[in-house]
C-alpha cells in the first residue's frame, strides 16, 4: 500500500493537521516506512480469530445515570483559551 | 549520617517510625540534590513548597501518633501525565504547557492519601509516546548514567524516562511511571532501577493523560522490589471513575516477598532469543537463568510463536487509539489555542503548532489505519493477531508460574545514535516490553547486570493476569541482587 501525496493530505485533514509540504513528504515516507514493516501481518492466518478488544479483568459495568458533582463551571472554564459569560468562544461558524 | 538520597522507602519508612530520621529532612535532601542534579532535566516542574508542607504535616501526624498512611512522609514525583490539582500537567507537550487541572488523578490522590510527599512533576516522551524521553517539549532528559568518557550523553529510556532517572539519581525515593508498551520497563533498564507495569485493570487510569487506552497502565518505580510492592500496593484498587479496573482486593505484595523460589517453573520462550541478539544482554540473560537456578526454581524453554508481530500489531493500534484520545485537543478548552478563520483552521492551526513531529506521525497513522477501507486490514487485523499474542501467554502460563525475558534489546543508546534512527528503528526499542502489554499481563523490570561500558542491563519478570501474588514470591531472590549495580 502505498501512502501518497493525496492520502497525506486527506488523512491529515480528517486529523485536523496541516504541514508544509517538506514535512509532508517527510510523514509520508516515514508512514509508507511504518506500513511496509506492518505488512508482516498479513503472513499470520487469522482465519475464525475474533478481534482482542480489550484484556480488561473486568465486564463492562453500567452506575446509574446520577449527578454526583457539579457548581465548577469556574474551575472547568479557568483552561479555556478563550470564554465569554461562563461560555467557550469559538470562531464565528454559521453567517 | 545516613545518605538520604540513596536510601530505599522500606529503609526510610522504617527510620522515620523510629523518629531516626523527620520527613522534612529526607524531603529536604531530595531538594537539595534536585538543585544539583538540574542539569539531568528530570523534572519538569518542581513543586518544593507544597512538598515542604506535605512533609512537615506528616512529621506532625508522626509525633502526635495520629493515623499514618503506608507511606507517610516519603518523597516521591509524579510522571507529567498524571493529572495533579492545581500543579501544570503538561504531557511534556506544548498544547498542554499551561494547562493546569481542576482534578487531581485517582493514582496521585491514592498515594497522596497514603501520607507521600510530592517533590514534582517528572519529564516523559511528549504524550507518552517515545522510548527516549528526547520527544519531550521539555528539554531531554540525561541518563545519570554516565557513558565510558565520564559525560551524560545517554538518553535514559522512555516515555517514563523522567521518574527512572530521578528515582537512579536520588532525586525522589519512587515515582510513578506509566506503560503503554514498555514506558516502565525500558527506562528502568536504562536507568538501573526497578519498575512495575501491572495487570492492565489493576490501577485506575482516572486522571492520567491518555495514549492507548486499551493499554495504558500505572505503576511504580524504584530502588527495589519491595520498594515497587509498597508503592504499588497503594497505588491499586477499583476505582467509580474506571470502568476497566479489578474489583479485587488488592493482595499485600511485600507479604507475599518470601525468597522461596523452589520448585517455581520459570519459561523462557525461545522466540526472545533471535539471531543477532546483543550479546551482552544475552549475558546477562544468561546470569539472570543461573540465579533462579541456583535459587532451586526449574527453568523450562517454552514458546511464544507470535511474539514477532506484537510490535507491529502494538503500533497499529496504540497510534489508533491515540489519534482518537488526541482528537480532544481542539483550541477550545485545554489553554492553547493559535486563531484561524474559521473554526476548523482554528483547529488544523492549533493542533499543527501544539503537537510534536512524533505526535504526529502517530495521529496521521492512527487516522490512516482507521479510515474508511483500510480499518479492517490494518486495525480489525491488527486486534485480531493480538487475540493470537493474548493467547501464547495464556497457553504458557498453564506450564509456567513465570517467564523470564530481557526488558530491551540494548543498555541505554546516546543521543547521537537515536538522532540517527528511522522511526521503525526507534521502535524496534519496544520489541521485548511490547508483548506483554498487548496480552495484559504484569511485567516486572529489575537490574541484573552491566553491560561491559558499566551501564545498567535489566530483565523482565512478566507474570500471569491477576497472579502478582503468586509470581511476586520469588523476586525477593532478587532484592538482593540490587547491590551488583
Amino acid at each position: 500500500m502505498s501512502f501518497n501525496e493525496q492520502t497525506i493530505k486527506t488523512i491529515a485533514n480528517l486529523a485536523r493537521l496541516k504541514f508544509p509540504q517538506e514535512q509532508e513528504e517527510k510523514f509520508m515516507q516515514d508512514i509508507n516506512g511504518i506500513l511496509d514493516w506492518v505488512e508482516q501481518l498479513k503472513e499470520v492466518d487469522i482465519t475464525g480469530v475474533e478481534p482482542l478488544v480489550s484484556v480488561s479483568p473486568r465486564e463492562s459495568a453500567i452506575r446509574k445515570d446520577q449527578v454526583t458533582d457539579g457548581g465548577i463551571q469556574t474551575e472547568l472554564m479557568a483552561n479555556a483559551p478563550e470564554s465569554v459569560q461562563g461560555f467557550y468562544e469559538v470562531p464565528r461558524m454559521v453567517e | 549520617m545516613t545518605d538520604l538520597v540513596n536510601l530505599h522507602i522500606s529503609e526510610a519508612l522504617d527510620l522515620l517510625n523510629k523518629k531516626e530520621i523527620s520527613s522534612v529532612e529526607l524531603t529536604k535532601a531530595h531538594l537539595a540534590e534536585m538543585e544539583k542534579a538540574r542539569f539531568l532535566n528530570a523534572y519538569i516542574t518542581e513543586t518544593p513548597d507544597r512538598a515542604l508542607a506535605d512533609a512537615a504535616a506528616s512529621d506532625k501526624r508522626r509525633a502526635n501518633g495520629e493515623a499514618l498512611g503506608a507511606l507517610d512522609g516519603i518523597p516521591i514525583a509524579n510522571k507529567d501525565l498524571y493529572c495533579t490539582k492545581g500543579i501544570r500537567t503538561t504531557a511534556a507537550s506544548k498544547i498542554l504547557s499551561k494547562f493546569v487541572p481542576p482534578y487531581e488523578s485517582t493514582v496521585s490522590q491514592k498515594l497522596k492519601d497514603a501520607g507521600t510527599v510530592m517533590l514534582g512533576k517528572v519529564n516523559t516522551d511528549q504524550f507518552a509516546m517515545g522510548g527516549s524521553t528526547v520527544t519531550s517539549f521539555f528539554g531531554v532528559t540525561k541518563n545519570p548514567w554516565a557513558d565510558e568518557n565520564g559525560e551524560y550523553t545517554l538518553v535514559p529510556g522512555g516515555s517514563s524516562g523522567g521518574s527512572a532517572a530521578a528515582v537512579s539519581a536520588g532525586l525522589c525515593m519512587g515515582a510513578t511511571g506509566s506503560d503503554t508498551g514498555g514506558s516502565i520497563r525500558q527506562p528502568a533498564s536504562f536507568c538501573g532501577v526497578t519498575g512495575i507495569k501491572p495487570t492492565y485493570g489493576r490501577c485506575s487510569r482516572y486522571g492520567i493523560v491518555a495514549f492507548a487506552s486499551s493499554l495504558d497502565q500505572a505503576g511504580p518505580m524504584a530502588r527495589s522490589v519491595k520498594d515497587c510492592a509498597l508503592m504499588l500496593h497503594e497505588m491499586a484498587g477499583a476505582d467509580q471513575f474506571d470502568s476497566t479496573v479489578a474489583e479485587l482486593p488488592v493482595p499485600d505484595y511485600t507479604a507475599a516477598l518470601t525468597g522461596d523460589i523452589r520448585g517455581k517453573k520459570i519459561g523462557i520462550p525461545r522466540e526472545y532469543r533471535p539471531d543477532g541478539l546483543n550479546a551482552e544482554v544475552a549475558k546477562v540473560w544468561d546470569k539472570g537463568i543461573e540465579f533462579l537456578k541456583n535459587a532451586g526454581a526449574e527453568v523450562v524453554d517454552i514458546s511464544l510463536p507470535h511474539t514477532k508481530y506484537a510490535l507491529p500489531v502494538y503500533y497499529i493500534i496504540a497510534c489508533a487509539e491515540a489519534s482518537s484520545n488526541l482528537s480532544r485537543y481542539d483550541g477550545v478548552r485545554y489553554t492553547t489555542r493559535v486563531d484561524g478563520k474559521t473554526l476548523d483552521e482554528m483547529y488544523e492551526n492549533t493542533r499543527t503548532d501544539g503537537f510534536g513531529a512524533e505526535v504526529s506521525r502517530r495521529i496521521l497513522l492512527g487516522t490512516f489505519v482507521l479510515s474508511a477501507g483500510f480499518y479492517d486490514a490494518y486495525y480489525t487485523r491488527a486486534q485480531r493477531v493480538r487475540r493470537l499474542i493474548y493467547n501464547d501467554f495464556i497457553e504458557a502460563f498453564k506450564n509456567v508460574d513465570a517467564i523470564l525475558v530481557p526488558a530491551a534489546p540494548t543498555p541505554a543508546l546516546s543521543y547521537e545514535a537515536f538522532k540517527n534512527m528511522s522511526p521503525v528503528d526507534t521502535y524496534l526499542g519496544d520489541v521485548f516490553t511490547t508483548p506483554a502489554s498487548l496480552a495484559g499481563v504484569p511485567s516486572l523490570s529489575l537490574p541484573i547486570g552491566l553491560s561491559d561500558k558499566g551501564l545498567p542491563i535489566g530483565l523482565q519478570v512478566i507474570g500471569s493476569i491477576l497472579t502478582k501474588t503468586r509470581f511476586s514470591k520469588f523476586l525477593k531472590y532478587w532484592k538482593n541482587r540490587q547491590d551488583l549495580i
